[in-house]
């Protein structure tokens, strides 16, 4: 017969297998996405993270340079004007980890995002926004990359 | 004759539609890289450097012990602001001219008790080059905005200006390469990369005016020596010795055409 | 310990906006070093950003997002002198919170 101190204990232990699993509910604090970060292209990426069938919307931004003088630090932004946005995303295309960031949107803050990412090659970036009631709207630029002077 | 001239008329048009569309597209390149390091230019990561360099110049520190207040840039101990834009110069206590990281070594070894080989011998990037990265990182920083202004009244401040003006221009290795390959003419460029004519004064925040800075391409932040290491690597040839009397006569050469720009360092790169 | 972030939070308007500065290698795992053996990735996964104690942003980043990483958001209703806090977290487990106040 276990003393409370030893159930105590050992659900603690359980708990820490759990989380590590990722199958125990999450607090306030969302656990990192696997899936979606492992995911190769645009819908499966939306679809990891419980979006519709994206669609292109002019209420949707994507901002960057058109072209890069080099891929390792490439300005981009993603923004919404349109109510009832969940989520901000940022994805590199033709990037191993195509799905780049999450931004999730509250009341208290701007529906408008801007980081730096990484670019291996030339490719097509899109911002999509997660909406309240499931949809996924995107917009996408293409940012060029170039490699300068005398070979990096 | 009338067709002739018809003919060379027709031609001269076709002639400029065809360079239109072609100029276009190399403006908007030029255009487009300008838009790309706006974009950079807030935000510089060589502010985390910045950081770290403010911070060690107080830090006590080697075998002796010391932080870097005692140090003297060329303007008495522990002057920092407007030390940058001053360098390199004669110093009495070492009877050299000396360049900014020529310089903090002296620091290093003399106040702290830091080995020099510590600093000479590592790689950039790493242990005491690392120090040193943040430290030019802040000292630059303190100058930023005020005019490149290197004093030439010493006689051997005059001579470190004229053997950085022969090494400027020495041909060698495999490709017979001088720095005056790539820096001597107005309008040269190394594929998107604008090469300035470091003979003269290039303009505020180019060339001498622009380094220490972070490279984005390695994320590093790369001080005048690790830059002038590199040249000499795509020239073919020999490396440089770390705060070597070339490297620092190179500077001496750069630094006085470039006197009257203004310092942007430390700036971004690609 | 990690670097600190510099963070600057700056009033426009009725909103402040915030733009930080952080120091992480942001490795992908996938480069390979002068041996030839693979750099284990190591980027940061979770940010989030406070405003006066309250949780306002919470994002989470892969490792395409740039070494040195630089963010910018607008806080909705901030003013001189609130505080905003940033927080991140690496996939080992790493952590880093920083401060700044509005100016």
């Amino acid at each position: 017969m276990q003393t409370r101190r030893e159930m105590l204990h050992h659900s603690a232990a359980v708990a820490a297998l759990l989380a590590g699993t990722g199958l125990l509910p999450t607090a306030a604090q969302a656990a990192w996405n696997k899936s979606a970060f492992e995911a190769k292209t645009l819908a499966e990426c939306v679809k990891a993270l419980g979006g519709g069938v994206p669609a292109e919307s002019k209420d949707v931004s994507v901002t960057g340079p058109d072209i890069a003088e080099n891929g390792a630090v490439v300005p981009v932004g993603c923004a919404s004007t349109a109510p009832g946005v969940k989520r901000l995303l940022l994805l590199v295309e033709k990037n191993p980890s195509v799905l780049a960031a999450v931004f999730d949107v509250t009341d208290s803050v701007d529906a408008n995002f801007n980081t730096r990412v990484k670019m291996g090659q030339s490719s097509n970036v899109y911002a999509v926004a997660l909406m309240n009631d499931g949809r996924a709207l995107y917009a996408v630029k293409e940012i060029k990359v170039t490699l300068g002077g005398c070979g990096g | 004759m009338k067709t002739a001239s018809l003919c060379a008329g027709l031609l001269a048009l076709a002639g400029m539609a065809l360079a239109g569309p072609l100029a276009a597209q190399t403006k908007s390149a030029a255009d487009g890289i300008a838009e790309y390091r706006a974009m950079l230019a807030d935000g510089n990561p060589a502010e985390l450097f910045e950081a770290r360099g403010q911070e060690l110049w107080k830090t006590k520190r080697g075998p002796k012990n010391a932080d870097m207040s005692q140090c003297d840039l060329g303007k008495g101990p522990g002057v920092v602001k407007g030390a940058f834009v001053e360098l390199p110069r004669w110093f009495a206590d070492t009877q050299k001219v000396q360049d900014l990281e020529s310089r903090l070594l002296t620091c290093m070894t003399t106040l702290q008790g830091i080995e020099a080989k510590a600093v000479t011998e590592e790689r950039f990037g790493r242990g005491e080059q690392r120090h040193m990265e943040g430290l030019v990182a802040w000292i630059s920083a303190e100058s930023r905005g005020m005019k490149m202004n290197l004093p030439q009244s010493h006689a051997q401040e005059k001579l470190s200006y004229e053997i950085g003006k022969r090494a400027f221009f020495y041909r060698g290795g495999t490709h017979d390469f001088s720095c005056a390959s790539c820096h001597s003419a107005e309008g040269q460029r190394i594929r998107l990369q604008d090469l300035p004519n470091l003979t003269k004064n290039p303009g505020d925040g180019v060339g001498f005016a622009a380094w220490p800075a972070y490279r984005v391409s390695s994320g590093e932040l790369w001080g005048m020596q690790r830059r002038l290491n590199d040249c000499f690597r795509q020239q073919r040839f020999p490396y440089p010795g770390y705060a070597s009397d070339v490297t620092i006569a190179l500077g001496t050469y750069m630094g006085v055409n470039a006197k009257g720009a203004a310092s942007i360092a430390p700036s971004i790169k690609r | 310990m990690a670097d600190p972030m510099r963070i600057r939070a700056q009033v426009a308007g009725d909103k402040a906006t915030v733009r930080v500065l952080m120091s992480h290698e942001m490795e992908t795992g996938l480069r390979r070093d002068g041996a030839g053996a693979l750099i284990p990735a190591w980027f940061i996964q979770e940010v989030s950003a406070a405003h006066n104690g309250k949780t306002v942003l919470n994002a989470q980043w892969g490792p395409s997002v740039a070494k040195n990483p630089f963010m910018q958001f607008s806080v909705r209703g901030a003013k001189a002198g609130d505080k905003i806090t940033v927080m991140w977290k690496d996939n080992k487990g790493d952590s880093r919170t920083d401060e700044a106040t509005v100016s």
